[in-house]
């Protein structure tokens, strides 16, 4: 596995747990983190995101781009406001579509450069669209 | 037409830049074939047969003559001097090199050109009527909302990596010359009770299963155009199958949810989007608006004794005038059409000379602009009646004035198994043996319109499911042949076409034309277009005409 970055910062990895969904659905008592496949949807645990502080989505291939939906009805139909991670083949050059989706953390597949990672987050210094933190543009356009 | 402020210019300056470093990072081998074939394909790069080939974005066809120039200098520079106009109003280049991209991309940069989402499976370049603005059954100009899609979806962070392409287009005008039926998304723009509406299509398309888009929304407010588009977008991302390229573009999903209930998930989808930050404002409406104003246009007498006197003869510009020129809502203009379908050179095709020389008549005849038309020609849409002669002269001296616009030899054709990997089948020397066979104008005049649609595989770059006669490459035991269908049209009245029977092989082509036409030349009533006998007689008296002299 590659790096994790985190709040804008390289680290090896961390101590957070993921359940799978099915785990997660099975417990009693009530996990603070979970991983969704793509495909498995986010509106299974709609009810419990009050309690989880990380959810992890995997892109099961690069090119699958079902995760960047689920991140972003997570930010904005739940105001889900704690972490959301990419697994899976996460690389460069996605990043800073994953990050205008709302994901804030990332674990690197094999053999990307975490040294670039910072850069591809950040990515275009403008853009059309409502991101995660941002407006469109057309609303502060003159 | 719309013109870039400082935020358009930075984008695509900065995308020229992103891509410069992701063509060195594969050039030095630290970024993947594989990666990098997704990464230049969403900057409309391919490699193809014979070398890589570039599409390059012209959103709803529009260019002014500053781009054709640099166009033209492109071809020069980068390629062989010639480029290709395709099905969907771009531009093509067959032999740029994978390492100079970078540099090309950034001189189209300087002309406010990209060649961002030509390609990959995400939301393509947006389409439009070729005569948005001037023809005289629009209800309401299509471009700014054209430009309002390309906008909104343009690097969209959530629609990058979809089941599959996804395009759409606008029209606003009674008659539908932006194919909106056979779209992933088509979008129609109404007016109700004074009010701008749209009637939104989803789920139409061509490929290996053609369908006509049904309507899933109807009476939709201007400001909720991007909110309602961006919940059918989401819709398809988290549901689109990504199980199988075949049946993974959206028309594959509202056809197994049925229009109904797709159209209801869009609408609980669309629920938390209604109102919020993507609901256009009308400072934003206004902002695009005002790049699509009429252009200073003079007063003039809409008859013109020159020109209208000419009509009657069947010389050659008043042949050209009757099949080329169409009418124009403001008095004493008109619509020219250049069908760059001279035979023996490739449908769409046009040499750095030819995009000059259009330049200079845009500037000369129609306030510098131009479009492309998804029949692959040229449009000048602004043109003083008064000038149209000395206009053809100029472009007859250029080889642009075949007058042959919406008439049989006005092929749609894909570049087929010459240029494209994809392709089963050649389609270009097809095109031209069909050219060839009907070589004499009167009779071409007589026959009147008929489109002819070829593609050189399933892909249907060519459109061949909505030609009045369609011609599809197929691959029999590595060899080429040709399946026939007829009765597609892919205007207002759409409709798919039928499969005659077994195929043929490509010297039989143009003759098994020939006996479809002879079958509505026979049958026809009074001036009754190919289609409409068609429709009338149906599939039987065609198919008899050309499998009964036929040993297959």
């Amino acid at each position: 596995m590659g790096s994790l970055i985190k709040n804008n910062t390289v680290l090896e990895s961390d101590e957070v747990t993921f359940l799978t969904l099915q785990e997660y659905l099975d417990s009693d008592n009530r996990p603070q983190a979970v991983w969704l496949d793509a495909g498995e949807e986010i509106e299974a645990i709609a009810d419990f995101l009050d309690d989880i502080t990380a959810i992890a989505l995997n892109f099961p291939a690069f090119s699958d781009g079902r995760a960047y939906s689920t991140a972003a009805v997570l930010r904005r139909h739940h105001n889900y406001t704690g972490e959301i991670r990419a697994i899976g083949d996460v690389r460069l050059d996605q990043l800073e579509q994953m990050a205008r989706c709302g994901f804030n953390a990332y674990q690197l597949a094999d053999g990307q450069n975490a040294d670039q990672a910072l850069k591809r987050i950040e990515g275009f210094s403008v853009s059309y669209q409502q991101t995660i933190d941002r407006d469109p543009l057309f609303r502060h356009r003159a | 037409m719309y013109v870039y402020d400082e935020y358009d210019q930075k984008m695509v300056d900065e995308r020229v830049e992103q891509y410069r470093d992701q063509t060195d990072r594969f050039l030095a081998g630290t970024l993947s074939a594989e990666e990098f074939q997704h990464l230049r394909l969403r900057n409309g790069l391919y490699i193809q047969r014979l070398a890589p080939m570039l599409r390059i974005a012209v959103p709803y066809g529009m260019l002014s003559s500053t781009q054709l120039r640099k166009l033209a200098h492109i071809t020069r520079h980068y390629d062989r001097g010639y480029a290709h106009f395709t099905t969907r109003q771009n531009v093509q280049l067959n032999w740029p090199k994978l390492e100079e991209v970078p540099d090309l991309l950034a001189e189209l940069a300087t002309v406010e050109m990209h060649a961002i989402q030509t390609s990959g499976n995400c939301i393509r370049n947006v389409t439009s009527d070729q005569y948005a603005g001037v023809a005289r059954d629009e209800i309401e100009d299509s471009r700014p909302w054209a430009e309002l899609i390309r906008q909104w979806s343009t690097f969209h962070p959530e629609y990058n990596w979809l089941p599959r392409k996804f395009k759409i287009a606008v029209t606003g005008a009674e008659g539908d010359r932006a194919a909106v039926q056979v779209h992933d998304i088509g979008v129609r723009v109404l007016r109700e009770n004074g009010e701008t509406r749209f009637e939104v299509l989803a789920g139409g398309g061509l490929g290996r299963t053609p369908i006509i888009g049904p309507v899933i929304k109807q009476s939709l407010e201007p400001k909720h155009l991007l909110t309602y588009l961006e919940a059918i977008l989401r819709v398809y991302n988290r549901y689109g199958r990504r199980d199988n390229k075949y049946k993974a573009r959206i028309k594959i999903l509202v056809k197994a949810m049925t229009p109904e209930v797709f159209a209801q998930k869009v609408e609980e989808e669309w629920v938390h989007l209604k109102d919020g930050p993507e609901t256009l404002t009308q400072a934003e409406i206004d902002r695009v608006r005002k790049h699509f104003t009429a252009p200073a246009y003079e007063k003039l007498e809409d008859h013109v004794p020159a020109v209208d006197d000419l009509l009657a003869d069947n010389s050659g510009f008043g042949n050209w005038v009757k099949q080329n020129v169409k009418a124009h809502r403001q008095p004493g203009y008109v619509i020219v059409n250049l069908a760059m379908k001279q035979t023996g050179i490739a449908p769409g095709d046009v040499t750095d000379e030819q995009l000059e020389i259009i330049a200079d008549l845009a500037d000369e005849f129609s306030f510098g602009e131009v479009r492309v038309t998804h029949e692959q020609n040229v449009t000048l849409a602004d043109v003083p009646k008064k000038s149209l002669h000395d206009l053809w002269t100029k472009l007859v001296e250029a080889e642009l004035a075949s007058p042959n616009l919406g008439l049989l030899t006005d092929i749609i054709c894909c570049p087929g198994g010459d240029y494209c990997s994809l392709a089963n089948a050649k389609s270009i020397p097809v095109a031209e043996a069909i050219q060839r066979q009907f070589e004499d104008l009167d009779y071409l005049h007589d026959l009147g319109e008929l489109d002819i649609n070829i593609s050189g595989c399933m892909n249907a770059c060519g459109h061949h499911h909505v030609g009045n006669i369609g011609i599809l490459g197929v691959d029999k035991k590595g060899e080429e042949f040709y399946q026939v269908s007829i009765g597609g049209s892919g205007y207002e009245d759409a409709s798919l076409a039928k499969i005659l029977g077994p195929s043929f092989a490509q010297d039989d082509v143009p003759g098994v034309v020939q006996k479809l036409v002879d079958v509505h030349l026979e049958h026809r009533q009074g001036e009754e277009r190919f289609i409409d006998t068609y429709r009338r007689l149906g599939i039987d008296p065609y198919k008899e005409a050309v499998y009964a002299t036929w040993e297959v």
